[in-house]
């Protein structure tokens, strides 16, 4: 394999490890918190006129939203009351949880053990169970459980990382759970990062004031689904692959989720499913590719539950503000926008400009690393990839000198890895990053319960958000390892929830498609033009020449 | 541009693309054979034949940069069955093994398995410390397995390597590593609510003062 890095760049690499022995000294220093917002409200797309619009339809009219979900919410739905054969329900449950990754199989588990039959749930997914950002996690989850540490600083670390947007009561409940999860999931045979003595190794992450992070190498998400997803089948809940929920049904006489049509992908045919509670757990929305960024995400992530979500009456927030992940690989091409972990930073990896100069803190919070590093490119101390693209150094080369040779391949395998594949040692040459775009900070908004609320702090009856789909626990930024916190708090108390519900309750919901009529008229009214359809489900990367010369036949 | 076959059929696409985009670009739509798109969750896997080449290799659709006059084909789907089982109830031993995957005794040591990983893990390897009864040695030899099961696919004695090498880790996780006694110790702390007053004083704390307990706080070294 010739070298990815070419001369050019070969030239550009020796300033940083001309500066490397200065800087193996030094810390950028931290912002305070004036000087943070002035670099995220000049930087970060979150503040870009041209990034968002209003809304104008649905129980969230007037909010500000990205433009990519304004075009998922001001579209038709795929299908429409009239033509749908409501009368034959083809799955009759307890419980229907849409989505299959660790939000979603965390809610069907603990479900489970709050009573409810196996049999008696249903999941559903669009692709494979476990096909989720979930699997490509990497650095951790965060957990207060050392001595040293408390819930309390987990609580403040999260809500400053949030610029103070967050739901309170949400955010109690996430830090307030998370040592309880740490402790589910060692009992359920995750291998953890641990010392001899069974001391979880716990690493630094950005905006956290205490060592948090709980890891199983640079492959925590990966570790953490295949284990639950294992035990989802050895508890025998059923599972319907390649079949996404394009529409929720509700009570015409209530208003409450009473289930969801599905769509089976593969055959297209349709399917209805009549629940008693239904848990939406389906993550977030990278493949939008919001203001043009490149995603982290995985292939079904295309805010699906967003559109469900807000047609049945669910409050949207924080729906004006996503997080780009400030190292995402610049260079080689292919794995552009490819997550480069946060843990590269915990370990030592220091951020470094095109002349070798330290210009952030590598572990402040996500957006005001992504601003910065967004601002060195804009000033032209970014560095030039061969196919015009913009990145800066990441010194991973720094870490072996940190910590020993042998560290990178120990704790980043993954990592190493990916660039491996595409001819660059890590170990001995640094890495070029730009911000990529990595979750959905807002949502549905939620109550401690896991319900969806409406715009008048009503929940709405049936109805369960878990994981990213959700909103409010993050506020306007998420910080590393409250995610994989999140979505097993969250999934675990919907699962508990609903099954609360589903026990107590022994009438059969009505269904219908009824709430999309009054949808409908608005979308009339405004002039959306009947080609604009969502649910997405999944984004379209074929070809310009395909796509211009396609005859659609079979 | 290079030219790829992909089933045997002939496509020009840009150089330097991942299979998986270079098929995008040719103007196929995935509903299958593409996942997380980064190496992680083994929908991807992909067989193929370079140009003068008799030996087949392996890969991941979504990491591997196409070659001009490569051969390939997506094999996304294995039909493997996985007996349910429950952890608590089995030792970290061969004998759980034996009990659901019996199969491991017919392995011929032939090595398909090995060659056969896109993750470049010592497959049969593992195989052998589980029939050594060393279950340590095999979760992590198989800590990067990504269960695409191209293994199971070659392999002659038809072994389930991606399920076994799944009880085997959490096996190893819940009966071999010591539990953390730090966890349990704050799990009992919060469910006697040691901490609820003091969240009671944070929760009810004006904006200003938060922000500045915040701002204030000491922070950890790495």
């Amino acid at each position: 394999m010739s070298d990815p890095y070419g001369s050019k760049l070969r030239e550009l690499i020796k300033i940083v490890e001309e500066t490397r022995p200065d800087r193996l000294r030094r810390k950028y220093r931290r912002l305070s918190l004036d000087e943070r917002n002035e670099l995220v409200s000049k930087w970060h797309p979150d503040y870009r006129p041209d990034t968002k619009r209003t809304l104008n339809v649905g129980p969230c009219k007037g909010q500000v939203v990205y433009n990519e979900i304004a075009d998922l919410l001001e579209a038709w739905p795929l299908i429409e009351p009239d033509n749908v054969d409501l009368s034959k329900v083809d799955y009759d449950v307890d419980i229907l949880v849409i989505g299959g990754g660790g939000a979603g199989v965390a809610a069907a588990l603990w479900a489970c053990y709050s009573g409810v039959e196996p049999d008696r749930i249903l999941l559903a997914t669009k692709l494979r169970l476990g096909d989720a950002n979930t699997v490509k996690a990497r650095t951790g989850i965060q957990a207060a459980d050392r001595p040293e540490d408390s819930p309390l600083l987990h609580y403040l670390d999260t809500l400053g990382g949030g610029h103070f947007t967050n739901k309170p009561e949400l955010v109690k409940a996430l830090v307030s759970d998370a040592p309880l999860i740490i402790k589910w999931l060692e009992d359920l045979g995750f291998m953890f990062d641990k010392s001899p003595s069974g001391d979880m190794i716990e690493y630094a992450g950005g905006g956290a004031c205490r060592r948090r992070l709980h890891c199983a190498r640079d492959c925590t998400g990966l570790e953490l689904m295949r284990v639950i997803k294992d035990e989802v089948i050895n508890v025998g809940i059923p599972v319907l692959e390649y079949s996404p929920a394009i529409e929720l049904l509700t009570d015409p006489e209530t208003g409450a989720v009473s289930g969801a049509v599905l769509l089976n992908l593969e055959t297209e045919e349709y399917l209805i499913v009549r629940a008693k509670a239904t848990i939406l757990a389906t993550g977030g929305c990278g493949r939008l590719h919001a203001a043009g960024f490149p995603t982290t995400n995985h292939y079904g992530a295309t805010a699906d539950g967003i559109v469900l979500g807000y047609r049945v009456g669910a409050k949207l927030r924080d729906m004006d503000t996503l997080q780009f992940h400030p190292t995402g690989a610049a260079w080689p091409e292919a794995i552009r926008g490819e997550l480069v972990p946060e843990k590269t930073r915990s370990l030592g990896g220091q951020l470094v400009n095109v002349k070798g100069e330290l210009f952030i803190y590598e572990l402040e919070p996500r957006d005001v690393v992504a601003s910065a590093i967004i601002r060195e490119c804009a000033e032209e101390r970014g560095i030039e990839t061969p196919v015009g693209a913009y990145g800066v150094w990441l010194d991973t080369p720094l870490i072996e000198e940190l910590r020993g040779s042998g560290t990178i391949k120990r704790e980043l395998p993954a990592l190493y890895k990916m660039f491996m594949r595409q001819g660059i040692d890590i170990t001995v040459d640094p890495i070029l990053v730009f911000p990529t775009l990595h979750y959905q900070n807002g949502g549905l908004e939620i109550d401690p319960y896991g319900r969806a609320l409406r715009p008048n702090g009503e929940f709405i009856p049936g109805l369960f958000v878990a994981g990213e789909v959700a909103g409010g626990v993050h506020g306007r930024n998420r910080l590393v390892g409250n995610s994989l916190a999140d979505i097993l708090v969250f999934g675990r108390r919907t699962g508990i929830n609903a099954a609360k519900v589903v026990m107590s309750s022994n009438s059969m919901q009505k269904i219908s498609l009824d709430h999309l009529r009054t949808y409908m008229e608005e979308l009339k009214t405004i002039g959306v033009p009947k080609s604009r359809k969502a649910p997405m489900l999944l984004p379209d990367y074929r070809g310009e020449r395909v796509l211009l010369r396609r005859v659609r036949v079979l | 541009m290079v030219r790829i076959y992909y089933m045997g059929k002939a496509y020009e696409v840009p150089e330097g693309l991942t299979i998986m985009k270079a098929l995008e670009y040719a103007g196929f739509r995935f509903i299958r054979g593409s996942g997380c798109r980064g190496g992680f969750c083994g929908a991807c896997g992909v067989i193929y034949r370079n140009p003068g080449e008799y030996k087949l290799q392996v890969g991941l659709a979504c990491q591997t940069v196409v070659k001009d006059g490569m051969y390939l084909a997506i094999l996304p789907y294995s039909p493997m069955v996985k007996p349910a089982y429950k952890v608590e109830e089995l030792k970290p031993d061969l004998g759980s093994i034996l009990k659901y995957f019996p199969e491991i005794v017919r392995c011929v040591s032939c090595n398909a398995c090995t060659k056969a990983c896109p993750q470049g893990l010592e497959v049969m390897e593992a195989i052998q410390a589980i029939r050594q009864n060393d279950i340590k040695r095999a979760a992590i030899l198989t800590f990067d397995c990504i269960s695409c099961g191209l293994c199971s696919t070659r392999c002659p004695a038809e072994i389930r390597h991606p399920l076994i090498f799944q009880l085997v880790r959490r096996l190893y996780g819940k009966y071999l590593l010591p539990k953390a006694k730090h966890v349990e110790q704050r799990v009992k702390e919060i469910s006697e609510g040691v901490w609820e007053a003091e969240f009671d004083r944070l929760m009810k704390m004006p904006i200003d003062e938060l922000k500045k307990l915040y701002t204030e706080r000491r922070i950890e070294g790495r």
